[in-house]
């Protein structure tokens, strides 16, 4: 059974015909080629897959591809704007805060939502916001230290 | 020494790239006309295969190639060639998950629903599911044919056993110390296998074409190397077959050798013009990829009255799994190192390599010195205690010094362990008890060190081409890997170093074994060693050449001439000047003759006068190990008695790294290993019943969260190494190596019950605590 959904990513309308049983992740990946969302486990325990729907961060693995009618998606190669990296991939290019990369989009997404919902979280409330994400490279103070920081300028008024 | 980039923290130069999914995995892939692979595995582990009925699958729809062992012409292997990279019909699949057949089809849903059409007939055999069982010489055989199979020479594989390597070190005589000392000792510990978890599982893709030429794209940490292993499995010539490893998600050692592209070529061949493409699933990943072998320590030791070790003996058994891939080295490795970072005067140890019906042993990041030193190090703290003697002091007073042996009888001249161990008991100010805030949650602090040498090859190469643009920047190219550890950043800062040029103008290019050059393997903590000499070789070389020119150009004798931010500056007359961008295509003269362009360096490194142990004894006196990093690890641990739970509050490591190339990127890397430590330390075990995994996912198999970051503190000191690019050593493993025995001899500071077996879990505290109040001891 196919499915007609229109969408939007990364503020591009978008129309498909879709099947029942594919997730967003299939849908970015291997039909909109937008390959920098990552499958880490395709079951919602990694967060590799991690994107921002209506102003929420999911797992788009486990969103299936009949549900993204209507929906707003944001995606890692829509955080860049005019050539201009935003303020958290600034951070995380800054401070290293990545390594192999694979999780990094995944990071950045929660990041991101996170620092959309609460310009000023705490570090217990930033820790939380990307528990749902694995990293094995880096020990993850260099990304929480990375959001702290982005949260930092937004509170002196640099956004 | 004033160095203007090294030393120096620059930004990442892969950075950009990843943070906006520009970066390219082997997964982002997409090539016109694809096909994809899924593979049948064995649901035995030990079972003959008695026949593999492919007709059904044949017929389905989109199905285009089907393969089963009958492909594969002759066993591979890195050190011991015992594999085929899928189990043949009338042989035997030797772990649970080996690949039986596999299936090229138009979508991955139609070679999942052929593969289901393969019927495999077997007849299930008695397995080994323990390495110590393995030995006994009544066990089931899993390499009947092992005497027959072709092994490198420092390797020495039982026949008719499943013993595939026997390491022996023989320093002094142990049983004379034994004799002398005043307390001898006996702790045995058991390392269970774990799993590196890359966040990006393997994937390869493959493509035949008609001229015979085969391409393969991996997600792979060596592509030479795992050029030569399909070489010789499927008698290509090395021309013929080009690797490309692009962005690697994490390696850890899990992607050093080869895996599924043994499978996939075979179907590539046959659908030829077609690229075919195979992604390992998380389960897949925990399974059919590597995983870190378990091993069981047995430490006699003979201890002076004073503290002084007089003698070790190790025993160390290392389940090895169904093939051995690096197996028998890291059970080489983890003899070699079997001291620890101590100057002992009669060591002996014995370290066994056994097949066993498990998962494939491969290399993870300490190259069995994580799992000997979670023995090594515990013992210390456990003799110290029994002894009444300070776990610090008895460090302090066997730990190496410059000028002190190593277990193999090797004097070190550079040897940065005693500063490393200070500047950790001071970061942990392990002489402050920890402040007790609750009574139900007991905070100690620990103390580990740690060793690792590169275990690679004497004769081990590694050469790097720089090529320089007509506006003055620079192509760096090596195939030393970027796997996250920062080899895109650290080697062009080297090559910039020598050039006197700003890093961002050299762009580092690797893994391609079509044009990039060789690189044995990116392992082993060698990259910034190996690589970064052959770069830095490769820059002295081009720069040679621009003075060669320029001193014809300027008028000027070379030893006048140097090198100075992208010019050529006349060392009397600064004055004199020209950039260096106009010496890339050669020079000039009036008449519009040209000479000597265009501008391009060559570097190769072999380390010279790296010498093979003695076989009989394990003793070489003179460089067996390139080189050797040393350092230290401090913890402080929270441990709740009532439900178990360990929280890590604190991490202190320090480590002798020669020289920093870039303090951010080290920090970052320390820091990583840190968690990855504890990781094993706490929660990590690969679950096996009769052969099977039972945890392949991450809901079952837990790897540290941001929840479980501790406090990290990273220090280094700079003792440089001789040979090093600048004084450099590698750290990528050793880093890790001291994470998890700190853990553990804080938790017993803490509750005083030892652990000598990792993960230390709540139910393990909750029943230690229970057994110490029966005990009468709490
Ligand atoms: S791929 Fe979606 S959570 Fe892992
Ligand atoms: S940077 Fe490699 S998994 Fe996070």
């Amino acid at each position: 059974m196919k499915y007609r959904v229109k969408f939007w990513v990364n503020e591009e309308p978008v129309e498909l015909e879709v099947s029942a049983n594919r997730t967003l992740l299939n849908v970015l990946r291997d039909e909109l080629y937008l390959t920098g969302t990552k499958e880490g486990c395709g079951a919602g325990e990694c967060g590799a897959c991690t994107v921002i729907v209506d102003g929420k961060p999911v797992n788009a693995c486990l969103v299936l591809a009949p549900e993204l009618d209507g929906k707003h998606i944001t995606t890692v190669e829509g955080l860049a704007k005019d050539g201009e990296l935003s303020p958290l991939q600034q951070a995380f290019v800054k401070n290293a805060a990545l390594q192999c990369g694979f999780c990094t989009p995944g990071f950045l997404m929660s990041g991101t939502a996170l620092l959309q919902e609460n310009p000023n979280p705490t570090r217990e409330e930033i820790v939380r916001a990307i528990s749902g994400n694995l990293c094995r490279c880096t020990g993850y103070v260099r990304i929480v230290e990375s959001i702290e920081e982005v949260a930092a300028q937004y509170k002196g008024g640099a956004r | 020494m004033g160095y203007k980039h090294i030393g120096k923290s620059y930004a990442r130069s892969d950075a950009v790239r990843k943070v906006t999914g520009d970066a390219v995995y082997i997964n982002d892939m997409h090539l016109p006309r694809m096909l994809h692979a899924q593979c049948v595995r064995s649901p035995y582990a030990h079972a003959k295969i008695l026949s593999v009925d492919i007709s059904a699958a044949e017929q389905m729809s989109g199905v285009k190639a089907i393969i089963t062992g009958d492909e594969y012409p002759n066993r591979a292997g890195l050190y011991l060639e015992d594999r085929y990279f899928m189990a043949k019909p009338g042989d035997t699949a030797k772990y649970l998950g080996e690949a039986v057949a596999a299936v090229a089809a138009e979508t991955p849903e139609q070679a999942q629903a052929a593969c289901d059409a393969i019927r495999v007939e077997y007849e299930e055999l008695p397995a080994v599911f323990d390495a110590v069982e393995g030995m006994k010489p009544d066990a089931p055989l899993i390499h009947p044919d092992l005497k027959n199979y072709k092994v490198a020479p420092i390797f020495f594989p039982k026949p008719d056993t499943n013993i595939s390597h026997h390491y022996v070190l023989r320093k002094g005589d142990f049983a004379q110390a034994a004799e002398s000392a005043d307390r001898v000792f006996e702790h045995k510990y058991y390392i269970p296998h774990v799993q590196h978890v890359p966040l990006e599982p393997h994937g390869c893709l493959a493509k035949y074409d008609a001229d015979g030429k085969l391409t393969v794209w991996a997600s792979c940490q060596s592509p030479y190397a795992v050029r030569q292993a399909l070489s010789v499995a499927f008698d290509l010539p090395l021309n013929k077959i080009r690797v490309i490893s692009q962005t690697v998600g994490g390696g850890f050692g899990a992607k050093a050798g080869t895996t599924l592209e043994g499978i996939v070529i075979p179907l590539a061949k046959k659908c030829k013009g077609r690229p075919v493409k195979l992604i390992y699933t998380r389960e897949d990943e925990f399974i059919n990829a590597y995983v870190r072998q378990g091993m069981h320590a047995t430490i006699k030791t003979a201890m002076r009255a004073d503290g002084k070790i007089l003698g070790v003996h190790n025993t160390f058994v290392w389940d090895g799994g169904a093939y051995t891939e690096y197996g028998v080295n890291i059970t080489k490795a983890g003899g070699w190192a079997s001291a620890g970072p101590y100057d002992i005067d009669n060591v002996w140890t014995d370290s066994y390599c056994v097949y066993t019906n498990h998962p494939v042993g491969g290399p993870y990041r300490g190259f069995g010195m994580c799992e000997i030193h979670f023995a090594i190090e515990q013992n210390i703290d456990q003799i110290a205690k029994e002894m009444g003697l300070s776990e610090v002091e008895i460090r302090r007073l066997n730990g190496l010094r410059p000028g002190g042996f190593t277990g193999m009888g090797e004097r070190l001249d550079v040897a940065g362990f005693q500063d490393c161990l200070e500047q950790v008991l001071a970061d942990i100010e392990y002489d402050k008890p920890s402040e007790q805030i609750s009574p139900t949650k007991i905070r100690a602090k620990g103390i580990a060190g740690g060793w690792k040498s590169p275990s690679m090859p004497t004769n081990a190469g590694s050469a790097a081409i720089l090529r320089m643009n007509e506006d003055g920047t620079f192509f760096l190219m090596s195939s030393g890997q970027e796997i996250g550890q920062g080899a895109a950043t650290v080697l062009p800062q080297i090559a910039a170093e020598v050039l006197s040029v700003p890093p961002d103008k050299i762009t580092y290019i690797s893994g391609d074994t079509d044009h990039t050059p060789y690189e044995w393997q990116t392992v082993a903590s060698r990259t910034t060693y190996c690589a970064g000499n052959a770069a830095k070789l490769a820059a002295e070389d081009l720069a040679d050449k621009l003075l060669d020119l320029a001193q014809i150009k300027m008028g000027a004798a070379k030893r006048d001439l140097k090198l100075e931010d992208g010019y050529i500056v006349h060392r009397i007359y600064p004055e004199k000047r020209l950039p260096m961008a106009d010496f890339a295509l050669g020079i000039s003269f009036g008449d519009g003759s040209g000479y000597g362009g265009p501008a391009i360096g060559v570097g190769t490194f072999t380390l010279e006068n790296n010498i093979n142990t003695d076989k009989k004894t394990g003793i070489a006196k003179n460089h067996p190990a390139a080189f050797w990093t040393m350092g230290a690890n401090g913890c402080e641990v929270e441990v709740d008695t009532q439900t178990g739970h360990i929280k890590v509050l604190k991490m202190v490591s320090c480590f002798d790294a020669g020289k920093v190339i870039n303090p951010a990127l080290f920090a970052a890397q320390s820091e990583g290993a840190m968690v990855q430590a504890l990781g094993t330390a706490l929660f990590e075990e690969l679950k096996l019943k009769n052969g099977k995994v039972l945890n392949h996912s991450f809901v079952d198999y837990k790897i540290p969260t941001a929840d479980d970051m501790p406090e990290l503190v990273v220090k280094y000191v700079e003792h440089a190494e001789p040979t090093g690019p600048y004084g450099a050593r590698g750290v990528g493993e050793p880093l890790m190596v001291p994470g998890a025995p700190a853990i553990a001899n804080a938790v017993t500071n803490a509750i005083g019950v030892r652990f000598t077996r990792m993960p230390i879990t709540p139910e393990d505290v909750l029943k230690a605590l229970r057994g110490r109040k029966m005990d009468g001891k709490s």
